[in-house]
């Protein structure tokens, strides 16, 4: 649904040349929630306003819905943009207008007329949960309503694709839980394909079906969250199971086993005792729902020689548990 | 001199405030329209025509945009840096030209308008500059052409500011008109002059001021009030 190929950005002038875009390549298939996460700096924004080109790449291409935004006249680009729906940090809702008006918005710039921009406009309020706020000014709204706005604002004119830069990073825990359990709705109601991005790993987790790391500019992981907790060594699955710091008790090795689709429910530490008669200690435990699906990571610190905790570790590798040694004599 | 007891004195001056009232806000008003109608657009167009603006490449060029930023920016600032009356005295080729003459009321409209024009173009530039970039950005996102981008939010989102500049404006109109109106005659600044001044009616200069006096502050608080109805919508 989106293609970026091979997208490079730079800002400035020669001498002070920052790359804020390093040849990313993504793609989001249709119908997912896909998850761009990164530290701040990393080029997150850059990256998804790439996307509607906001921000036109200085190579690279930008396909959307079987179209090649970077090779579109100005003319054909308004028209494809207005197959992408966009939602905002701070919203950027008028203040001349009331939330209707906001809404009417994406109605005018298309050209739809006015009976059928009120219905529609109706509609669209009703769907976000704000019917009664339509004649109201957003200077009225808390925040969780304005963005309400911005969803509605943004899916007015119909479009496939929604693009969420920081849409819940003004707002407090619990309106961010609703306006993405909205997402949520949207994503599978509509069809919609929604690429967001967030520095909070919280919302890929809570809604995200695939998702893609973003370091110096650079995608360093992507992939489906199902398959990246299975993947060793994995950033995102690290940050999506929040153990901590590892701290190694003398004479131990430590290791997180993740559990993840039908292996949640395995009998790990009894069977590292009686098998393998290791004393278990538990350092930490995390269950996350991703995806859909329960899955859990666990940091045991285990005594002993090393060559015994190996033989005990590969068979629960080959029980099919991903094992990561994360502390330890020569972890 | 003119002896306030003489018979038909207070109406005759009533009769002679009335018209030059009439006058004042003749020149005042039409020179207040020509002056939206021409800086409005300019004031956008400076605006636009910066880096990164709505209208940076007209025709897909740069080098366009930047010349004509230039070429306003050079134009706005001239007007604003000549005193009036020496802008007055050199436009009247001009006023002539457009006129047929460069006495009267309705001649005195073309220095008025040339005076307020590159001020409320300066006005509009920094109250369109106000307006959030993320707006614009998001009608952007929504497919907007640069056209609907101007009239459904800058303009829009930039009216209370607009109008308020709209208040300084009109009251430097009228502060130029008076001065027009010793030159070219009409108005009330015309009263003040010929009344006031030439013959010592102390009575006519007071009565003048007064009228000017009510006139902008009755425009002041139209605009403010205006401009605070907008606004209350932003709290
Ligand atoms: N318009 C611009 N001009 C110059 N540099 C820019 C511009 N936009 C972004 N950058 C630079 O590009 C890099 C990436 O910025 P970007 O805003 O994409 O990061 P981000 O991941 O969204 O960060 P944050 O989480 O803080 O929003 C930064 O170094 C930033 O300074
Ligand atoms: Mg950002």
């Amino acid at each position: 649904m989106i293609a970026i190929t091979d997208v490079t950005k730079t800002f400035g002038r020669a001498d002070r040349r920052v790359t804020a875009l390093d040849n990313v390549s993504l793609a989001v298939e249709r119908g997912e929630i896909f998850g761009v996460a990164g530290q701040s700096g990393a080029g997150k924004s850059t990256l998804i306003r790439t996307v509607n080109l906001l921000e036109r790449p200085d190579s690279g291409s930008i396909e959307v819905d079987g179209r090649v935004l970077t090779s579109l006249g100005a003319a054909e680009l308004r028209s494809a943009r207005r197959g992408i729906g966009m939602i905002f940090q701070h919203f950027n809702l008028l203040t001349s207008r009331t939330v209707q008006g906001n809404v009417e918005l994406a109605l005018e710039i298309v050209g739809v007329d006015v009976r059928e921009r009120r219905r529609r406009a109706a509609e669209i309020l009703d769907l976000v949960g704000l019917s009664s706020k339509a004649c109201v000014y957003p200077g009225q709204l808390s925040g969780g309503q304005k963005q309400r706005v911005g969803i509605a604002r943004a899916l007015a004119a119909k479009p496939s694709v929604l693009l969420s830069d920081e849409a819940t990073s003004a707002l407090d825990p619990e309106t961010t839980r609703s306006i993405l359990a909205l997402l949520k709705t949207i994503n599978s109601e509509l069809g919609l394909t929604v690429l967001l991005i967030t520095h909070e790993m919280d919302v890929v987790k809570t809604i995200c079906d695939s998702a893609a790391l973003l370091e110096g500019g650079r995608v360093t992981e992507t992939g489906n969250l199902v398959d990246l907790i299975r993947t060793p060594g994995s950033r995102l699955a690290r940050d999506l199971f929040p153990l901590g710091e590892v701290h190694t008790p003398a004479g131990h090795t430590v290791v997180d086993i993740t559990f993840s689709g039908g292996l949640a429910d395995r009998p790990v530490i009894a069977q590292l005792a009686r098998v393998h008669g290791l004393d278990v200690s538990i350092l930490g435990a995390a269950v996350e729902t991703i995806g859909g699906n329960q899955a859990g990571r666990t940091r045991l610190a285990l005594p002993g020689a090393r060559d015994d905790i190996d033989r005990a570790l590969a068979d629960l590798r080959g029980q099919g548990l991903l094992v990561e040694v994360v502390g330890g004599a020569d972890a | 001199m003119i002896d306030p007891s003489a018979p038909g004195f207070w109406s005759d001056l009533f009769q002679v405030l009335l018209i030059g009232t009439g006058q004042t806000l003749y020149m005042v008003g039409v020179a207040l329209l020509v002056t939206i109608i021409v800086g409005l657009p300019l004031g956008i167009l400076l605006v636009g025509t910066e880096k990164g603006g709505l209208f940076s490449a007209p025709f897909g060029s740069r080098r366009a945009g930047v010349v004509i930023n230039r070429i306003l920016d050079f134009v706005v600032n001239l007007g604003r840096s000549v005193p009036f009356i020496i802008l007055m005295i050199a436009v009247i080729p001009f006023t002539r030209l457009i006129v047929g003459t460069f006495i009267g009321s309705t001649a005195a409209i073309v220095p008025l308008s040339l005076v307020a024009i590159p001020f409320f173009a300066r006005m509009v530039e920094i109250a369109i500059k106000e307006v959030e970039p993320g707006l614009s950005e998001a009608a952007d996102s929504l497919g907007a052409t640069s056209w609907q981008i101007v009239r459904k939010v800058l303009v829009p989102e930039a009216l209370p500011s607009i109008l308020l500049g709209l208040a300084t404006t009109v009251t430097s109109i009228i502060n130029f008109s008076a001065m027009v109106g010793t030159v070219a005659g009409g108005g009330l600044g015309d009263v003040a002059f010929r009344y006031g001044y030439q013959r010592y009616s102390t009575i006519h200069m007071v009565a003048v001021i007064i009228v000017i006096y009510l006139i902008v502050q009755a425009l002041a608080a139209l605009a403010a009030w205006g401009a605070r109805r907008l606004q209350r919508q932003n709290s």
